[in-house]
This record gives structure tokens, sequence and C-alpha cells, in this order.
């Protein structure tokens, strides 16, 4: 698969008072054409700033990029001007937010609000527009569009808002839609309507998603790669099944555990994971998780690990993996 | 580990012994840490106050006025109202510090009389209101339902009718004295803070600890005194601070028409509003009364804005 | 939107209803009737004097009356200047205390607004500093302070400008600087940061992730959404100006309506202070209620809240 989207060595910083916090430290992965790729972490683990950075929407300073390069077909977007930016956000790249309540303008028609994006990028006269919206509007499942289109954002539902934030993020047609945990402000059954519009989307037009999420069973329906993020790395990534069915990592694994399953046995419990992730001003030297992991061991706090590589598409760092461990530890 | 894996890259760096695979499992002190010692809310909001050079330096100069309003006038041999004709209208000397005024009475003690006449309006309103505000509001939230909507009409109805207006009536019908313009000033004043400690306990009266305290039987009293009040104090105080200039800069302007406080009895409005007739002639009978409200209003705006800053490090920008 | 204002009409009529009479039953509470203290009126004059007000009928006759005049717009007849009609020595006065009182909105509310948006988007810049400590300057200054200030520095001093009067255009500077400057450091606090709070908005991300130029994302989302306070602090700063113009056409000599009223409470006319005060209070309230209305037109989720209140 043609990757769109090469995200290479990325390590972006935030300026703060006690000093530099790290956010993202060293990441590394493509997103193909018309796939879906998942980022799962907690709060924290740099999920968020690698799809705004993708973006360039978080503004400098605070935030540095130390270094990587972020290629979007095949140009750089770290290199481009704001101009050029501009041009690329809204119609090549578009973006869904977590909070469909205060992502849209409370002052303004949600009509408007998507012809914005298509008077700017198509040069559609406002009438073309008006139509294209509507089309859209229907698209994505709202139902009654025209009356809909000349409604303020606070006359819409929680997910129907959510529903016109991706008319506006796929208006124009994007290659790419970065979906920043677009349902974890919605109720359970609205958070399955609103992947199947995502889906059903992506199939009509083929778009690839990026996927931000710190839920698991979402990533289950419809991602054809998973990569789990651990205080700014990535700590393992393959596809889909290789992620729910051959976890390696410990924290991929505590992460399935802290899920309850359909095929969970009766009174089997859900394990949480102790702890919270480390302090990101000064990073732990060895693995960030070390503090975290039942299975740590001495060098864990020593060295952080590198990849394991097992398939084209399925790595994990953990010296759990390395070959020493499992001479020291044979029964496990 | 599943041994049919090929595992493809794994650097091993040659030091590594068989002792660096020896379990320690999750260090679980470590990740318990808590990272920062934890203080109670209004001490940490002391500590953020004490840090803010600017609201300090307010809280000191508010001080610093409000001593010389209680020995300033000792520290000189007159008093604020003995006339002195042949002396009238004199620049600030040696042995009339400020000047003197058109009755030739003694400028320095008459402006830290002014400020303390001043201050005590100022606070004594402030303190009034509370009291009020705080019973009303705390009714109006805590009992809600038709209590609430009626009493908060009332007050919106009265809150309608401009606040200096129905001073300015009730001075005009009461003889003015710093009794019945501290009354004038709080007949209406009270309604804002009322509204703030309304919507405060509104607020609180839903969350968790107050659940929890209702369905452990606490009564209704314990409950808004113990509970709901303070931590409804962060508001309240701003608003107290905020109040007091409210209250200074009304007293004065009451007595650009005649309605301040009267003489020999002075005010800082009033001793500016004295000054005024003469006063491109007689500058100094202005600046020092002027310079001294222009301070006070100005620090505890500062002060205000501090506290509110140190209460609600949420809503700092 | 309808049922929104006819709300708050009611209201409205309400507050003013309260107001007038209270300012008719506070007049009666006074000792004695307005003629004792004038010098030796001889007693037979006293009564036709009284009959001429209508001071001889039960008070509640007097109220009725009172409010039947005051609907057609008769506010009665000045005690200290013979002859004349309250409502005609306000229709006389108004224009210049009208003229002076809208200069200084407008005046107020550009440079204000102007200032909260410099200091909102150079946050933490110099120009927001400086903004900053003029707006606590402004707040805390008195008008009359400020106003004495500027006639001693650029009228007294410099002659820059007329001290008194109200002749032409110059004439306005002084007063008007010295009444907006609360207003000014008001609004442009307020503005500033409301501003800051939309600029952090999650809609602002979205505008711009449609990738909107900086310059359409402040016209179209920020400055409309960031200037919405400002226009509930209309009511009060009408109110703040107005009261303060009472001092400042005093110290300026600018012959308005604040003007009479501080004559009027010196000499204790007291169907001037009844007038004045009701003229006001309703002026007042007016503002009160246009700027409910312009708010909930400008805002479109006001009509809910007004909904779910009801």
């Amino acid at each position: 698969m043609e990757p769109i989207l090469q995200v290479k060595d990325l390590h972006v910083s935030f300026q703060v008072k006690g000093g530099e916090v790290k956010a993202v430290r060293g990441m590394n992965f493509e997103v193909g054409k018309g796939e879906t790729v998942a980022i799962v972490g907690e709060s924290g683990s740099g999920k968020s700033v690698t799809a705004q950075t993708i973006m360039r929407l978080i503004p400098s300073p605070p935030s540095i990029v130390k270094q990587g390069e972020i290629l979007f077909q095949g140009q750089d977007i770290l290199k481009k001007s704001n101009k050029q930016m501009e041009a690329i956000r809204g119609k090549d790249i578009g973006m869904i937010f977590q909070d469909p309540m205060t992502s849209l303008n409370p002052t303004i028609r949600i009509g408007k609000q998507i012809t914005e994006v298509l008077i700017k990028h198509q040069k559609m006269s406002a009438g073309e527009a008006k139509k294209r919206a509507i089309e859209m509007l229907k698209l994505v499942g709202i139902k009654n569009a025209e009356a809909r289109f000349n409604q303020y954002p606070h006359e819409f539902s929680g997910g129907m808002r959510q529903r016109a934030m991706i008319a506006i993020a796929l208006a124009c047609r994007p290659s790419l839609l970065i979906a920043d945990e677009p349902t974890t402000a919605l109720d359970v059954t609205i958070q399955a309507q609103i992947m199947d519009v995502m889906k059903d989307m992506q199939e009509r037009l083929g778009t690839s998603i990026i996927l931000i999420t710190h839920d698991l069973g979402v990533v289950a329906g419809m991602c054809d790669r998973v990569i789990v993020m651990y205080a700014g790395e990535v700590v393992e990534s393959g596809t889909k099944w290789e992620i729910f069915k051959n976890p390696q990592h410990p924290y991929t694994k505590g992460l399935l555990r802290s899920m309850p399953r359909l095929d969970q046995k009766k009174g089997e419990p859900l394990i949480p994971i102790i702890g919270t992730p480390p302090d990101l001003i000064k990073p732990p030297i060895g693995c960030p998780f070390a503090a975290r992991c039942d299975k740590a061991m001495k060098v864990c706090e020593r060295i952080d690990p590198e990849a394991t590589v097992f398939s084209d598409t399925h790595l994990a760092r953990c010296w759990n993996l390395h070959p020493m461990a499992k001479e020291v530890h044979p029964n496990e | 580990m599943e041994a049919n894996q090929q595992i493809k890259v794994m650097p091993s760096p040659a030091d590594l012994t068989a002792d660096d695979f020896a379990r320690i499992g999750a260090d679980e002190k470590q990740a318990e840490i808590i990272q920062r010692e934890s203080v109670s809310a209004l001490k940490d909001a002391w500590q953020r106050l004490l840090s803010n050079k600017l609201a300090m330096t307010a809280l000191f100069i508010l001080i610093a006025i409000a001593l010389m309003s209680i020995f300033g006038p000792l520290m000189s041999k007159f008093n604020y109202y003995s006339n002195d004709l042949l002396s009238g209208n004199m620049k600030p000397n040696s042995e009339h510090w400020f000047g003197t005024d058109d009755f030739g009475r003694d400028m320095f003690v008459r402006t830290w009389y002014g400020a303390r006449i001043s201050l005590v309006v100022g606070l004594v309103a402030a303190l009034i209101d509370l009291c009020i505000g705080v019973v009303y509001g705390g009714i109006m939230g805590f009992f809600g339902g038709r209590v609430d909507t009626i009493m908060n009409k009332f007050s919106e109805i009265l809150y309608a009718i401009p606040y200096l207006l129905v001073t300015i009536l009730l001075l005009v019908v009461m003889e003015p004295s710093l009794v019945t313009i501290i009354i004038a000033l709080t007949i209406t004043g009270w309604i804002n803070m009322s509204w703030i400690v309304r919507g405060e306990i509104i607020q609180l009266k839903n969350r968790e600890f107050v659940l929890a305290s209702r369905s452990m039987g606490a009564g209704s009293g314990r409950l808004l005194f113990r509970h709901l009040l303070p931590n409804a104090l962060g508001p309240i105080i701003v608003t107290v601070t905020l109040s007091v200039p409210n209250a200074i800069f009304a007293e004065a302007f009451l007595s650009f028409l005649g309605l301040g406080v009267q003489a020999p009895v002075a005010s800082l409005g009033s001793m500016i509003n004295d000054a005024l007739t003469g006063w491109l002639y007689y500058p100094w009978r202005m600046l020092f009364p002027a310079v001294l409200i222009s301070l006070i209003m100005l620090s505890f705006n500062i002060l205000g804005d501090g506290l509110r800053d140190a209460l609600d490090p949420n809503l700092k920008n | 939107m309808v049922r929104y204002i006819a709300n708050k009409l009611f209201y409205t009529l309400i507050s003013l209803f309260i107001l007038i009479s209270a300012t008719f039953f506070l007049m009666k509470a006074i000792p004695g009737d307005p003629f004792m203290s004038e010098k030796k009126v001889p007693e037979e004059i006293r009564q036709r004097l009284m009959e001429q007000y209508g001071l001889d009928k039960p008070v509640f006759q007097q109220y009725i009356k009172y409010l039947g005049d005051i609907v057609q717009g008769d506010l009665g007849i000045s005690m200290k200047k013979i002859n004349q009609e309250v409502s005609d020595i306000i229709g006389q006065t108004f224009s210049a205390s009208l003229k002076l009182g809208l200069v200084a909105i407008v005046v107020s509310v550009i440079i204000g607004v102007v200032l909260g948006l410099l200091a909102a988007l150079y946050h933490r810049k110099i120009i927001d500093n400086i903004t900053m400590v003029l707006a606590v300057l402004g707040i805390a200054v008195p008008s009359f302070v400020l106003a004495s200030l500027l006639q001693y520095v650029f009228a007294s001093k410099l002659h820059w400008l007329p001290t008194m009067g109200f002749k032409g255009p110059l004439y306005y500077v002084l007063p008007v600087a010295a009444l907006s400057a609360q207003p000014i450091a008001f609004i442009a606090r307020l503005t500033r940061s409301s501003m800051l709070e939309v600029l952090h908005a999650d809609y602002i991300k979205t505008a711009k992730a449609k990738g909107l130029s900086w310059f359409a994302i402040l016209t179209r989302h920020v400055v409309r959404n960031g200037i919405m306070p400002v226009v509930t602090y209309m009511g009060p700063m009408t109110a703040n100006i107005v009261t303060g113009s009472v001092v400042i056409e005093q110290i300026f000599g600018i012959g308005g309506i604040g003007k009479q009223f501080v004559q009027a409470i010196t000499s204790r006319d007291y169907p001037m202070i009844m007038g004045i005060t009701i003229f006001y209070g309703a002026l007042l309230m007016i503002a009160r209620l246009v700027t409910d209305v312009a708010y909930g037109l400008i805002d479109p989720r006001i009509k809910l809240n007004a909904r779910k209140e009801g």
C-alpha cells in the first residue's frame, strides 16, 4: 500500500515554567491510502499532540518540533509556510475533535460553518456551496437536512453535532481525516453510530483515517492497524489482529485486560493498570512503563528497549522479548 | 512467549548479564507517588496571593493608609474642625504639612481623618452588603424552587432601579450623616452579593460531597454553614473586596450633591468637592485627597483581582 | 423572541412603577411641607400655595393624581423656578446631556473594544501590559478627580482646550475624556478576557482546521463572539455615564440635566428632584431593556435559555 502519510522520528516538546515537557519522543508510523490507523494511549501519552502536529494546529511557542519529519503525499508538512498550510487544512486533511459541544461556533448557523470551508477551498459560489453542504448533511445521516442547514449548534444533539463536524471535515473530500477522540464525549449508543458514519464515509470517499482514542473497543470496529503509545513513545504497533490476538507489550496486554469483553468468563475481574504515567519533564532513562510493569526487570530501569520486530507490521519494545530474558525466565 | 516467532532485531548490549533480567516487578511506591504535597485550598490560595507582588503591594499600601488614618491625625497639633480664618488657603509648609483649606483647617489632619471616614463608609457598607447578601442569596440558592423564583424576581426588580438614584432619594429625605449614608448605600447594594452567593450554592448543592453529607442526615443549617458557604468563600471574598471601593466612590459622588458627610466632618469625597471651587488657585487642597482616594480605589481593585486569581486559578489567563 | 421581549418589558414596567411610588412616598415622608422653610410666608399664602400644588388633599389621592399625570408626561411644576414645568426644564436641558452622553458612549465602545482586542491578540506582550495598567487606573481613578486633573493640565495650564462651557466640538474633548475613562477601562478588560476565552475555544481550532486564514478567523469567528459580553455592559455603562455626567456637567459648567439635578438637590426643589429621578430611572431602565433585547438578537442561545427559565 502506498503511504499517504509518513511520520519519521518525530519529537515534540512544550516549553513550560518547570522546563521542557517532552510530549512526543520519537514517533514513527505510516498511513496507507484508504487505510484506518488507530493511535491508542492514555491521556498525556502524546497521541493528541501527534495528531495536532500533523495539522500544525499547536501554537509555537510553547510547542517545538525538536526533530523529525512529517511527509504528507511526499512533502514535509513541517517545512510548509503558513499560507501553504492553510491550503492543505480542510482541503487535503480534515479533522474532527473530541467535544462536539464546543467544537462548533455557537453563534453561526450549521450550514454556514460547512459552506465556509467549501467557499474557501473549492471556490464555490454561495449557492453551489449550500447545495453541496446539504448533500453532505444528508450523507452523514442528518434527516431534514434543508431545515437543519439553517439551525444553530445548540439546536442539535451531541451526536448530530459530531455528524455535522464530520460533514465539515469531509466537505472537500480530503485524502486524510484525523479524528481526535471523536466519540469520547458521546453516549455509548451514539458512539457506535458515529463510528458507522465514519466507516460509511470512508467507503464512499476512500479517505484514510487516523483515529486517536484511549478506548480499544472503538478500535476493534473499524481499524486496520493499531499503534499503542505510552509516554510519548510507540510501545507496540501491529495490525488489529496482531494487537488483539497476540499482544506482546505488557502495557498493551494491560489495556486489553482492563477492557470488558464479550467472551469474558463470569467472575473474571477487569484488571486496572496501577499508577500514573511518568512526568515527561524528566522522562525516565529506561523503559517509561517499568515503574508500572509487573514484569519489570533490573535492566528496564536502566536502558530503554529497542523494537523487536515480529512481522512486517508487528513490533513491540520490551526487554521481556529479549532472548536473554527467556533464558533467565524459561517458564513464562 | 510463542516459540515459532522469529525475532528479527534485538540489539543486545554486550555487557548485559543474567542479573539484569532479574524481576523487580511494578514499583508500586514509585508508581503511586504523589507528585505534590497536598495543601488545603485556602492555604494554597494564600500562598498564591503571597507570591503575587502587585497584590501584596496593594495590601501593604492599604494597611499603611489604614494605620495613617488612625494615627495620622495624632501626629499633628491641629485638629480637623478648628477654623482659623487668618491662615486660610496656605500652601504646604513646615507647620501645615499639607497646607490649609479655606477655613484655615489643617489639611494633613483633615486628609487622614477624611480617609478614615471614607474607609469606614466603604468597609461597613461592604460588610452589611455581605451579611444581607449571604442570608438572602443563601436562602434563594439553598431552598430553590418557588422561594428562589419569587425572591430572585424581587431582587431583579429592585436591581433594575438605578442604585445611585435610590441612594440620592433616601438621603434627600433623611438628613445625611455617617449612619444614614451607610444605610442608603446598602439599601440595594447587597443584591449583587446575594446573586453571587446564590449562584455558588446552586452549583455546589448538587456536588457529590454535599449529596453525601445530606444522605448521612446532615441538617439544613449544618449543610449550609459547614459545607456550602465555606466552599463559596472565594467569590464572596473577591466580591467584598471589590465592593469597598464602589461604596467609597458612591460616598464621594454623594458629596458632590451635598449629600455626603456634612462639615466639619470630612471624607475624601467631601474634601475634593470643597476644593473644586477654587482649585485652579489652590491645587494642593485637591491634590492630597484626590491622590489618596485614587490610591485606595486602585489598591482595592488590584487586591481584588489578585484574590480572584489566587482563589480561582482556573480563571487566570 | 416576542415573549422574551414582552417578559422583559413587563418587569421593567414593574421596576419603574416601584421607583415612581418610592419617589412619591419618600417625598411625602419629609416632615413639614415645602413652604415651611421659606421665610415668613403668611399663613394665607401658604394655604393658597398648598392648594395650587394639590398638597391639601389626602396622600393617596395625591398619589393617584401623580401617577395619572406622569402617564401624560406631566411631572409637575418646579417650586423654585416659578411657573416652570419640570418636564419643560428637562426637555430644554436634555439635548446637551444627550449629546455629551452619546459621544461618550460611542468613544468608550470604540476605544475600549479596540484596546481589549489588541491586548488579547498580543497577550502578555507590551500592548497587553500597557492596556491593563491603563484599565486598572481607569477603573480606580474617580471621574471627578480625572476631570479636575484634565481641566487643570489641558485648559488652565496649557490652554489647549476650553475650561468651561459647551459651545463647539473642542468643548467636548475634556468632558468626554473624563466620562469615558472608566467605561473604556471596563470595556477593554471585558473585551480582553472574553476574546482570550474565545481565542482558546475549541471552535477556533475547528476554524483553523478548516484552513481559514487568520484574518478570516478573527473577523468571522473571534470578534463577533468576543464582543457579546460588551453588549451586556451597555446598560450598566449608560448608568455609569449618566450618573458621571451629573458631576462632570458641574465641573465643566455644561447646562445639562445633571446640573439641574444638582441645583434641585441643593435647593431642595422636590418636584424637580422627583421629576429628574423618574426621568433618569426610565432612561436607564430603557437602556437596560434595549441591551437585553439586543443581546437576545445577537446570541442565538438566549432564546433557548429564556424558554428554559420560563
